[in-house]
């Protein structure tokens, strides 16, 4: 239980020199526990999908520390380390469209993931496990396997890379925001599968958003992020009815709400 | 890719540039079989004009304009295809690396493309014709292809560099694809009908630049093509004698040839933007 | 108060290449009132933009108006020939701020050049001077900075231009101000500028109503009056905001208003559920009650093959469910 999963200490990207140097990233530090849920809330461009990028080792950090497992991984570099990292941290992505190579099947998408499974199973062990992670995302095998990208929805496509997951059995997901091109009938669904994995494997999820509604409904506690730094931080509870920063003050006053009206 | 060509077909530029294509490529393939003749052989008289027994006439040897004609057109389209393949893989291969490596690979290999593109390729090509002793159709193709591919190279580094950025590169990434796999399954796929059509305007290109090779004395050897022909049409001055049936038919020739290839360019433009399709 | 626009049974339909059609919207009827804000929610593909454009008259091939009338002061408006529409009711009665119109200004253009190309179609005999003068006093009243106007799109934020969008659209009065997912694409802190400006429009009287149309329910809780609800090309419920947010009659209404997520006490501790399925394809929709092959409520043989009419049943409150028919059955 609590047990540290992974830690970013004072975690620092730019881009650009000079007068125009951007510090997206700027000096962030925070920890995610075994089994944990947590928001890295934040509007757009306030550096948050870099932050994940540089979690998943897609973009080098300009300077700081990234820590899994009581291990610094900020600078491995070896194809060995990566597929290694990989294994234990995974991530969907806002736009299950752009998510797929439209040239591949859904089995062939599927497939490559074993890349990612240590001791590779035979084909037909393949095949189950695929079908066994397509069921428990509630999608038909023989209805999507051999489909293309473009011949499904985006609610069947967002639970296809959720069955991708599934395969891999990551520690830590990254989900950066994975329902904002989904319609609110289908939303629910998504989030709940996903809830459903730290149940089911004790994963730790990290969701990257800007939606405060979804941050408050999922996660245990929330990171907000502003201009490249984290301006407050701790249980979600706690922010959504106390907030003591002014920016999540702002924020929670602008966010339309059911039981309170605006003054306008 | 069935819907792709059933859109191909709707465009009349791509008909008509299609249809022109396979009637030269049929003309220089399947007539040279029909029609079985030595395109070196003296069969006539000099610059004989065009008559029932030679329909093109002859040249300034006697030798059957027809004839040549078709082995001509062969060798040139020969020639203008390995040109595109080869410009079109090494663009294609130092493009797709420099884009999606970035950095200072990409420095270093757009550094050498911008090179090439500064010095006149026709400099080089005539340079390189020169020091070359046996240029057979494939050597000159060879050749125009080394120098011809930095166009394409950039344009694939610049299509490369936007694709990149897609979440499904993201997704391969983390899968571990390697930057190779990435290339190939990830990113080429994305620029196939691009690419195809790079190589339809590096194969029409090749063309022409063998004809400039061939009528300046440079063109390939022990064969006859278009370029070829206007070559001895100039050297035995047959514009100043009035024999128009020597150089008329390869000039008409060569024209139809990059008109139907360029025109089924412009077609799959039409196709693959659907920008352009709407006005 | 009398209505500004009134839909009686409207059918709009894109007709694709290959001959078929997409019944994007499909008898609808509504009517816009003075002086309020109309929402209409729904999920994106249930018509809801093409609604907005066949209100406006900026219905352009493939879609086709098949039926219906669009009436304002008494007269069925599609009926006009275009160079009356263009001079006596575009922008002048009815003006819509269309989906991304934001991201639609030429970015090569300064705003100004795009205020006066809008006046100097409508009034032709304007000087540049007189039309910059007037939109100039237009952002002052507004409290928008009038220096907006010599700046080029992208050196606006997001909210300042969707702002300026607004305005731009709203310089000639218009009766009606029809605005397609204004805030979709913005932060919630833009969000709350933009309808803030709305809510201003209309208060100065600039404007008479407002139809808002989005996909987000909570936003429509804080400035609609009456919101209505789409699904599928039709539209399920109508009925005063306070109605349909908290006494939804409609399952589909029920189902999406219970799977909104807002920051506020109690929603951490209750799962919420999807709806099962997935919308219809609108080519071929399902018969009768276009939500019953995912409605929790389907009663074979009544639900699937008949449509049901409009009940009222709380005052204002109409839906279109068979749940509802009879004596308050």
């Amino acid at each position: 239980m609590d047990r540290e999963l992974l830690r970013v200490e004072n975690l620092t990207r730019t881009f650009g020199t000079g007068k125009s140097q951007i510090r997206a990233v700027d000096n962030v530090s925070f920890s995610i526990n075994e089994g944990e849920i947590v928001t890295l809330l934040g509007e757009s461009g306030s550096g948050k999908t870099t932050t994940a990028r540089l979690i998943l080792k897609l973009l080098p950090p300009t300077s700081g520390r990234i820590i899994f497992r009581d291990k610094d991984i900020t600078h491995i570099s070896s194809r060995k380390d990566l597929l290694n990292y990989w294994r234990e941290v995974q991530a969907i992505f806002q736009d299950p469209f752009a998510s797929f190579n439209i040239f591949y099947s859904v089995r062939r998408l599927l497939n490559n993931a074993f890349r990612l499974v240590l001791n590779s199973p035979s084909n037909e062990e393949r095949e189950k496990i695929i079908r066994e992670s397509l069921l428990s995302v509630g999608l038909n095998p023989d209805e999507v396997l051999d489909k293309r990208p473009y011949e499904l929805s985006g609610g069947q496509k967002q639970r296809i890379m959720l069955a991708r997951i599934l395969i891999i059995k990551p520690k830590l997901l990254i989900a950066d925001e994975p329902t904002s091109m989904i319609d609110a009938s289908s939303r629910a669904g998504i989030l709940n599968l996903l809830l459903d994995l730290r149940k089911q494997y004790n994963m730790s999820i990290m969701f990257i958003t800007h939606d405060i509604g979804l941050a408050y409904y999922t996660s245990d506690r929330l990171f907000i992020m502003n201009n490249g730094k984290i301006v407050e931080s701790g249980d979600a509870e706690e922010i959504i009815t106390d907030p003591k920063d002014s920016y999540t003050k702002k924020l929670l006053e602008d966010v339309p709400v059911i039981h309170k009206k605006w003054e306008l | 890719m069935k819907d792709i060509l059933i859109l191909l077909f709707r465009s009349k530029r791509f008909i008509v540039g299609f249809v022109l294509f396979l009637g030269i490529l049929s003309f220089a393939l399947i007539g040279p079989i029909l029609n079985p003749k030595n395109p070196f052989q003296m069969v006539g008289g000099l610059f004989s004009p065009p008559s029932d027994r030679f329909i093109l006439g002859t040249d300034n040897l006697g030798r059957d304009v027809f004839t040549q004609l078709m082995y001509g057109t062969r060798t040139s389209l020969l020639i203008g295809c390995t040109a595109g393949l080869i410009a079109t893989t090494i663009g294609v291969t130092i493009g797709s690396i420099a884009g999606y490596k970035g950095g200072i690979i990409e420095e270093v290999l757009m550094g050498i493309t911008n090179v090439f593109i500064t010095i006149p390729s026709i400099v080089i090509l005539i340079l390189l014709s020169i020091a070359i002793k046996a240029r057979s159709a494939v050597v000159m193709g060879l050749v125009i292809g080394i120098t011809a591919w930095p166009w394409t190279a950039r344009a694939v580094r610049a299509q490369t560099s936007s694709l990149k950025t897609r979440e499904h590169i993201d997704i391969a990434r983390i899968t571990g694809f390697s930057s190779l796999e990435m290339i190939i399954y990830e990113i080429l796929p994305y620029m196939f009908s691009y690419i195809f059509m790079a190589f339809i305007l590096q194969f029409s290109g090749g063309i022409l630049n063998e004809a400039t090779l061939s009528m300046l004395g440079l063109g390939p050897f022990q064969t006859v093509s278009l370029g070829v022909m206007l070559h001895w049409s100039l050297l035995w001055e047959a514009v100043r004698t009035g024999a128009w049936w020597a150089f008329i038919p390869p000039v008409i020739c060569l024209s139809m040839t990059t008109f139907s290839l360029m025109s089924m360019n412009t077609g799959m433009d039409e196709v693959f933007n659907p920008r352009l399709r709407r006005s | 108060m009398g209505n500004l626009l009134t839909a009686i049974d409207l059918r709009a339909y894109y007709k694709t290449v290959q001959g078929e059609e997409i019944k994007a919207v499909d008898e609808v009827s509504l009517e816009v009132r003075e002086g309020e804000v109309l929402g209409i929610a729904g999920e994106s593909g249930c018509g809801k933009s093409t609604l907005a454009s066949v209100l406006a008259f900026t219905v352009i091939p493939p879609l086709y108006v098949v039926s219906g009338e669009v009436r304002a002061n008494g007269t069925n408006i599609l009926t006009l020939d275009k160079e009356t529409l263009r001079r006596e009711i575009k922008g002048k009665y009815i003006s819509i701020v269309p989906q991304g119109a934001m991201n639609s200004l030429n970015p090569t253009s300064r705003i100004k050049n795009f205020v006066i190309d809008v006046l100097k179609e409508h009034f032709p005999e304007m000087s540049k001077e007189e039309a910059l003068q007037r939109a100039r006093e237009r952002f002052e009243a507004l409290s928008l900075p009038p220096r907006i106007l010599d700046a080029y799109p992208h050196q606006l934020s997001g909210g300042m231009k969707q702002r300026t969008v607004t305005v731009i659209s709203t310089l000639l009065n218009p009766k009606v101000l029809i605005a397609d997912e204004p805030t979709s694409a913005l932060d919630v802190s833009s969000q709350k500028i933009v309808i803030k400006l709305l809510v201003e429009l209309l208060r100065k009287q600039i404007i008479k109503s407002v139809v808002f149309i989005t996909h987000e329910l909570p936003l429509l809780r804080h400035f609609a009056n009456r919101i209505a609800v789409m699904y599928a090309g039709k539209i399920v419920e109508v009925g005063p905001m306070e109605s349909i947010i908290f006494e939804p009659l409609h399952p589909y209404s029920k189902l999406l208003i219970s799977s909104v997520l807002v920051p506020e006490s109690g929603m951490k501790s209750k799962r919420i559920e999807a709806i099962p399925g997935v919308p219809p394809n609108l080519k071929d929709p399902p018969t009768g009650c276009r939500f019953h092959p995912r409605c929790p409520s389907y009663i074979e043989g009544i639900c699937n093959t008949s449509v049901p009419p409009f009940i009222t049943v709380k005052s204002d409150h109409i839906v279109s469910c068979f749940l509802y028919g009879g004596e308050h059955g």
